[in-house]
């Protein structure tokens, strides 16, 4: 169990490396190939049920112990049922991918985004240390994003993956800075380094108590709502439909939304239970349910719908979380894992909708049961789910969540009263995307429709009637896992006990009577919405999405703008411009230190000059003066060769033979680069008026002597002997080698040399790039 | 430029004895003066002096190889250098060196393939860029 994390967190990573040949090897069958990893961690975790409701196991790796940064990871209700989740649905995402990309060219890059992305959602969830978990987030975001805009080619693709990153980068940013905050703020409540970088360390001080506690409260509610897309993040959320459909049912659906839920989940201990998180995020939670619920009723796109309806539930997750009871917490985790299982396969139906008819909306579908009959099946139970309809999952989770609204007393009536509204809305949402598709009569699609192929149905089959199965049988699932999950999150062990059937008494029959007047209340909504009586249609569309949006379009746009003027600013395209700046510049900053270093005391002059070192000096001196004041490009080169070669007989001289040789070779190879391209350029030079002259004289005189002075400061400042006394001592016994300088590039200092030549390697191709560019662009003219 | 009989005939015997002298440098680097840098350096220059006589066209045929294949090689040379201690439980980039000398190399270890890395990584990056100016170069030449 001790190494299970980091293998499970390895593992999509590895599987990476072999998705691309198995996509070219295997074809459209690919994803059952690479769905036994997903499946794989599964079934080990599965092994770990029933849990114990508050068993924690922790595992740390050494990461940089200075800094007491470990990559640490923790295994408990919380992290096991999301753990539970992601790979479990994530095999079935694979399975369907395959299925739903087929034959394209781009499968294999398809896979290595989405298992990246699990290999990342796993990381984050059993992540123990904050930092550790923080890298996972972004890598989150950042598959994220290239899932998205995985049809680059598509300009609406494109913008929706940035929107998704940049919102998503900037709570990133923000969740870093709370997460240092804590950090801080645990060392100073006298935890130690590892401790106070870990979850499971911090859970044994009062954060609550301890200054900082509103910084951080701010900025990780931030991180976790812009991840989460709660209003007023939430925009990017149904803009991220962009992606594939698999992307959709996997990641802005079943998991990494959820990231910012896990979080808050997970950290409910260390900074929960206060008034400013309950009044937070139950505002919040609250405002993003019915701002998803009743957006739904606008959208006719069954992705959006979908997409729409996942922001009210994520909005319901979040309030459940900032009200903070028992019985809140323990809603959250029935309505998370129901949630999960229905979106997915509600996803999936719809992606086999879209795939078979050629279409996703939903004026253009109807009557398509008999054609498809297993992905009506699949989408009528899941939807079924979905709206709380009793034996479902999906009721037991809105029975508890009336229950819930019922018992608290932070927003009391007003939280009760948006359940109900939100809920209703959902049932339409729901009946929206079963009923309408699947039932009724036959319209007349892009495509003439076929039932999916077995494995895009697989996934959504299983999940629905596992939604099915949990509800006539919660008793397995609270017992195993629900309790674990509910007693992570509220940091002392708890019992749940799920039913379909409550009795009768009052407050049972109460939200008994809630639940059923929900669904007549969506069942009659959605018949208005049929009937086109409603007015809701295009007012509801623009009411919920244009506010924050057009204000993120506002500042990108005014971004853009801004990078632009300043861009226009200091990019003049004139290379003698660049120079002037970054030499002046140089001289400003490195001169007066030089100088006050200087004045600290006199020059020694150099004793025993030699005669062929003064002619070297002098023959350096001469060319460079020469090379001022030729007329031909080329002959400046030659001049410029000169001294640079003089420079390396210098190195000769004073017995830096490595020195030399590099030297030399930059030599010779700088003039024959710079010939290259001195030679194609117009004989001609247009000289500069006598002021420009003047000025540059000024300039060269001025970088020249600032070099002078540097060298002589640079000769006397003592250095600490220990360090090249230690490189001297260990040359030849640690590492085997008489030539101290080689040693030092490629054995003592060799990650600095890895860095230069990584350096090197992207600069060789930016050249070849920028070339190149150029290269076309002039061919491109010349056509024209 | 390119018709100098001096300059073709002297390149043919040069450019190989460069070539070679730059994997002198190259292996002997740890001990003398010498090493990756240098030695990827004198053989880009070997090249460049091949290139003076005979064209970016010849110049490519004779080094088969593309430039950014013996960048990427050599990058993950690099790379395997300090991956290979890791396996032995060692911290990245520790050097391992073989018990044994061979024959005409020397002592062989990590440390040289590293040194090799930067060999390639050197070599390959400056023929990039002169190769690609030079082809510039032709492109605007012809018309």
């Amino acid at each position: 169990m001790t190494d299970f994390p980091v293998i499970a967190v390895l593992a999509p990573f590895a599987a990476t490396v072999a998705a691309p040949f198995a996509a070219r090897r295997f074809g459209r069958h690919t994803g059952w190939l690479l769905a036994l990893v997903p499946a794989a961690i599964f079934v080990w975790t599965w092994t770990f049920l029933p849990l114990d409701p508050f068993s924690v196991h922790t595992v740390a790796i050494p990461w940089a112990s200075s800094m007491g940064l470990e990559f640490a990871f923790l295994l408990d209700g919380l992290s096991v049922a999301f753990v539970l989740l992601i790979t479990g649905i994530g095999a079935l995402v694979v399975i369907y991918a395959g299925g739903y990309l087929g034959a394209d060219p781009r499968l294999g890059r398809f896979y290595v985004f989405l298992l990246a992305f699990m290999g990342a959602m796993l990381g984050v969830v059993l992540a123990d240390n904050l930092i550790t978990l923080f890298v996972f987030w972004e890598l989150t975001s950042l598959c994220s994003y290239l899932l998205i805009g995985f049809d680059h080619e598509r300009a609406e693709a494109r913008a929706s993956a940035l929107k998704a990153l940049l919102v998503t980068g900037l709570g990133g940013l923000l969740l870093l800075a709370g997460f240092l905050l804590m950090i801080i703020a645990g060392e100073q409540l006298g935890l130690s380094p590892e401790l106070a970088g870990k979850i499971s360390g911090l859970a044994t001080v009062d954060l609550q108590g301890h200054p900082f506690y509103h910084g951080i409260l701010i900025l990780v509610i931030l991180g976790c709502i812009t991840k989460s897309a709660q209003v007023p993040f939430h925009f990017w959320l149904p803009a991220a439909m962009a992606g594939p459909t698999p992307v959709s049912a996997y990641l802005h659906s079943a998991t990494m939304v959820k990231a910012g839920v896990y979080l808050l989940a997970r950290l409910s201990p260390q900074l929960g239970g206060t008034p400013e998180w309950a009044w937070s995020l139950g505002l919040i939670g609250l405002v993003t349910m019915l701002t998803g619920a009743l957006a739904t009723l606008g959208q006719r796109d069954m992705k959006r719908v979908l997409a729409y309806s996942t922001l009210a539930v994520l909005g319901t997750l979040v309030m459940l979380l900032g009200v903070g009871t028992e019985y809140a917490v323990k809603t959250a985790v029935v309505y998370l894992v129901a949630h999960a299982m229905y979106k997915a396969a509600l996803f999936m139906v719809a992606g086999n909708v879209d795939h078979e008819t050629g279409t996703r909306e939903l004026h253009r579908l109807g009557g398509l049961r008999r054609l498809m009959p297993w992905t009506a099946a699949a989408g009528i139970l899941a939807a079924l789910s979905k709206a709380g309809a009793p034996p479902m999952f999906g009721f037991i989770g809105k029975e508890l969540l009336y229950k819930t609204k019922l018992d608290i007393e932070v927003l009391g009536a007003w939280a009760i009263m948006a359940s109900v509204v939100a809920n209703v809305a959902l049932v339409a949402s729901a009946l929206m995307v079963s009923v309408w598709p699947f039932l009724g009569r036959r319209n007349e699609t892009p495509k003439k429709p076929h039932e999916a192929p077995l494995s895009m149905l697989f996934g959504a089959v299983i999940l629905a009637f596992m939604g099915l199965g949990r509800g006539l049988m919660p008793h397995p699932f609270e017992t195993r896992l629900g309790s674990a999950a509910a007693s992570a999150i509220l940091g002392r062990p708890v019992e749940m006990h799920l039913k379909l059937w409550h009795g009768v008494d009052p407050a049972a029959l109460t939200v008994l009577g809630l639940s059923l007047a929900t669904l007549a209340l969506g069942w009659g909504l959605y018949a208005m919405i049929r009937a086109r009586v409603a007015p809701l249609g295009p007012a509801l569309r623009s009411a919920f999405t244009c506010g924050p949006s057009r204000l993120y379009e506002l500042l990108l746009r005014g971004l853009y703008a801004g990078a632009d003027r300043i861009t226009r600013l200091i990019q003049s395209g004139r290379l003698r411009s660049y120079v002037l700046v970054t030499l002046v510049f140089a001289v400003l900053v490195a001169a007066p230190p030089l100088l006050r270093a200087l004045g600290a005391e006199p020059v020694a002059a150099h004793e025993g000059w030699r005669v062929h070192e003064v002619v070297v000096g002098l023959l350096v001196l001469l060319a460079a003066l020469a090379a001022t004041l030729v007329r031909s490009r080329l002959a400046t080169l030659m001049l410029l060769g000169v001294v640079g070669t003089g420079m390396g007989l210098l190195f000769v001289l004073f017995s830096a033979p490595d020195l030399a040789l590099t030297q030399v070779m930059i030599e010779v190879l700088t003039v024959v680069i710079l010939a290259m391209v001195l030679y194609r350029l117009p004989a001609v030079v247009r000289r500069s008026g006598l002021a420009t002259r003047l000025r540059d004289v000024a300039v060269a005189l001025g970088v020249g002597g600032m070099m002078a002075l540097f060298v002589v400061v640079a000769s006397r400042v003592t250095r600490d002997p220990a360090v090249s006394e230690f490189f001297l001592a260990n040359s030849v016994p640690a590492a085997q080698g008489r030539n101290v300088v080689n040693v030092i590039l490629v054995d003592f200092r060799a990650m600095d040399t890895l860095g230069e030549i990584t350096v090197l390697a992207a600069a060789g191709l930016g050249v070849m790039a920028l070339l190149r560019l150029g290269a076309g662009r002039a061919g491109r003219e010349d056509g024209s | 430029m390119r018709d100098s009989l001096i300059l073709r005939t002297a390149t043919r015997l040069l450019m190989p004895l460069l070539l070679l002298f730059s994997f002198f440098e190259l292996l002997r680097g740890h001990n003398e003066p010498g090493g990756g840098f240098v030695g990827g350096l004198l053989a880009a220059g070997s090249l460049c002096l091949y290139l003076l006589a005979h064209g970016p066209e010849a110049t490519r045929r004779v080094l088969r190889i593309d430039p950014r294949t013996l960048i990427g090689s050599g990058l993950l040379a690099a790379l395997g250098a300090g991956l290979a201690p890791l396996f032995l439980g060692r911290p990245f980039l520790t050097g391992l060196w073989a018990k044994q000398p061979v024959p005409g190399i020397g002592k062989v270890s990590t440390v040289l393939l590293f040194d090799v890395g930067v060999y390639l990584v050197v070599a390959g990056t400056t023929l990039l860029m002169v190769l690609t100016l030079s082809d510039r170069g032709d492109g605007e030449e012809e018309p």
